[in-house]
């Protein structure tokens, strides 16, 4: 069986073909009777960039906390790769199987330095005793270095994290992202709180990586949207109201009623 | 590697630590037994007690600021495992009375005789070794830290929720070993020794011996923290505390973390009762109290969590204060207790020694003029 397809379009996908590397079908997850994901399918291939609209409450971040671990859902199938059923991992295991999310909400570590967040997000064994005697070296200081310029925190390296502006918490998140080298990386509404200059930098910084990634961005702003140029699926109580570019969807009256109806 | 391992993370403050902690260990046994009892200089053999007791104190706060100053892990149970570090020991001194005791059974401890139990119970056993006691006083604690640690933190306990089962445990403890039938001398504990090692308890030596092997005990276990926290396992510890769910999105299973710490930690607090009690002369089920593990949390607070030295100098602070205390003014002293703890809580969140360096820049800004909290404030934009 042959590991590495040759990355083709992302047509209609077959969770069979090679190229797919995520694949949720019929995905339902409710709280207290509300139902949060309701009967949600996707399929994500190998190095595409998927963003995924909706109103507030869509389940946008829900799906990715199923995609994670964090939440479990009460029906449906998660696949990762080929093989891997994400459903009866934990979060440990699916980070390490190379699945890397950014928060919605920043989440860094407060108290360590910038640095510090980027080490402790690189690629590398990850029991006690494996970081108990774990000592720092060259290639690891070196690709540090390399991250903190991509994602222009390098004068700040030895500043505590929690004191960084909320944008730059963003870039740390997708610095410490990119330090797991995940095989896939969703990415929670990046662009909030950041400058028109700085979503613009966002977008082109995630462009690049979802050359050799895949990628699922969730975001509002639907500049950045139009920036990314990807495949649009658009999310709305719990499942998928569109899917395809994004004047395609905007022009889908079902999502116009959604967004403008209520 | 070993060597780079254990003094890498030593800074400044840690050195003058050690060596003020070393220089006790010699000074205090040399003043008191070096010096003639009416010297001015002469140490009373009370006092290097006391220090001693005080020092045991210490190293359990340092394992309590371990857990919960680099973890987020609020311990309410601590006394439970230096207790149970403290029965080890007491075992162990009891079995070297020997047919000393008021009853004069070669084998059996005086408690037992009073029973009629006709033998030693088979967990009595090897104590008469002193290794295995020692041995004992670290793996029961590690043992039960480790049971405990395992299924609460796989079930993801945390929180109040943990705080509270750990006092729990302590608090059943408290209650069976106030059992007669548990066969660790019931309400009355284990008291009456009379050797330690074969040296007389009530000698000047003996005494002074345990205060310096206190102090090499807090200052090799002071040492492991210092390893233990500026480690990568260090800074996964401290990402867990300030962002537990972010650390096992990154891969990190944290319950192992969790357990790993928690079981050193229970170790520590297990050695520093072995040496509390030969000190102290005695253990009973009274150092299971809640109440002694939540004061062990107040030293900790007031000293500063997340410091290593703050604990250390709380549990020193706050004893000395209890000590006078409850001479001069026994009544008030749980009074003056809570008032230090809210008072450190409002206005030293941080603690005295996680403090210092913030009034120390107010206290120099001051002097120089410069506008206060110019600190660590990021550059205007990045680009
Ligand atoms: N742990 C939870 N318990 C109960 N309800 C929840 C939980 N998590 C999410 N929900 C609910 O599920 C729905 C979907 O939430 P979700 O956070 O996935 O929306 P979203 O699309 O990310 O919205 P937003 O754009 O506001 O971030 C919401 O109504 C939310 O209140
Ligand atoms: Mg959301």
């Amino acid at each position: 069986m042959p590991h590495h397809a040759p990355p083709t379009m992302p047509g209609q996908p077959d969770p069979h073909r090679h190229d797919t590397l995520l694949y949720l079908d019929g995905v339902s997850v409710a709280f207290d009777g509300f139902q949060a994901l309701n009967n949600l399918s996707m399929v994500v291939a190998r190095t595409e960039m998927r963003a995924v609209i909706g109103p507030n409450g869509a389940g946008k971040t829900t799906m990715m906390d199923v995609i994670t671990g964090k939440t479990r859902p009460d029906s449906g199938t998660l696949r990762f790769g080929e093989t891997i059923d994400l459903t009866r991992h934990d979060e440990a295991d699916i980070a390490g199987f190379g699945i890397g999310r950014k928060f919605q909400k920043p989440t860094v570590f407060e108290s360590h330095t910038v640095e510090d967040n980027l080490a402790l997000a690189l690629k590398g064994r990850r029991g006690p005793f494996a970081a108990l005697f774990h000592v720092t070296g060259d290639d690891e200081r070196q690709r540090i270095d390399d991250l903190l310029s991509l994602i222009r925190l390098a004068h700040l390296r030895a500043a505590p994290a929690g004191g960084l502006s909320h944008g730059q918490k963003q870039w740390l998140e997708i610095g410490m992202l990119l330090a797991q080298d995940p095989q896939l990386l969703l990415i929670d509404e990046p662009a909030a709180g950041m400058t028109d200059a700085e979503t613009a930098a966002t977008a082109e910084l995630l462009r690049d990586i979802a050359r050799t990634h895949s990628v699922v961005v969730v975001e509002h702003d639907m500049a950045f949207v139009r920036a990314l140029d990807v495949k649009v699926t658009v999310l709305h109580e719990g499942s998928v109201l569109a899917e395809g570019s994004l004047d395609h969807v905007s022009a889908n009256r079902k999502v116009i009623d959604v967004y403008l109806g209520r | 590697m070993t060597r780079r391992f254990f003094t890498h993370g030593m800074t400044r403050g840690s050195w003058v630590f050690l060596a003020l902690l070393a220089a006790a260990g010699v000074l205090v046994p040399a003043l008191n037994l070096g010096l003639p009892a009416g010297h001015p200089l002469h140490m009373p053999t009370y006092a290097v007690t006391l220090s001693g007791k005080y020092l045991t104190y210490a190293l359990l706060a340092l394992a309590l600021d371990l857990v919960w100053g680099y973890c987020g892990i609020l311990s309410l149970g601590h006394a439970a495992f230096f207790a149970l570090g403290g029965y080890a020991m007491g075992m162990y001194l009891m079995r070297q009375i020997g047919p000393r005791g008021v009853y004069g059974d070669p084998l059996l401890p005086d408690f037992m005789v009073f029973l009629d139990w006709q033998e030693l119970p088979w967990y009595w056993l090897g104590f008469d070794a002193f290794p295995v006691a020692l041995a004992m006083a670290l793996v029961v604690p590690g043992l039960l830290a480790f049971v405990f640690g395992w299924f609460a933190f796989r079930a993801r306990v945390g929180g109040v929720y943990l705080s509270i089962i750990t006092q729990a445990m302590t608090y059943a403890l408290l209650l069976a070993f106030f059992r007669n039938d548990m066969g660790f001398g019931g309400n009355n504990g284990l008291t009456d020794f009379k050797e330690i090692l074969g040296f007389d308890l009530q000698s000047d030596a003996t005494r002074a011996g345990l205060f310096a092997a206190s102090a090499l005990a807090l200052g090799l276990a002071f040492v492991l923290c210092v390893a233990i926290t500026s480690s990568r396992l260090g800074k996964v510890l401290v990402a867990v505390r300030d962002a537990e769910s972010r650390t096992r999105f990154l891969g990190y299973r944290v319950e192992h973390y969790k357990l790993f710490v928690w079981t050193v930690s229970a170790m520590m607090a297990g050695l520093a009762g072995a040496l509390y009690v030969p000190q102290v002369g005695i253990i009973n089920p009274g150092e299971f109290a809640p109440a002694n593990s939540i004061e062990a949390v107040i030293w900790v607070a007031i000293g500063g969590r997340g410091t290593l030295v703050g604990p250390v100098l709380g549990a020193g602070l706050v004893n000395f204060a209890k000590s006078w205390f409850t001479a001069a003014l026994p009544e008030l002293w749980l009074f003056a207790l809570g008032a230090l703890f809210i008072a450190v809580t409002l206005f030293l969140p941080k603690g005295l020694v996680g403090s210092l360096p913030r009034l120390w820049a107010n206290a120099t800004s001051a002097r120089s003029k410069a506008p206060p909290d110019a600190r660590t404030k990021a550059p205007a934009a990045a680009e």
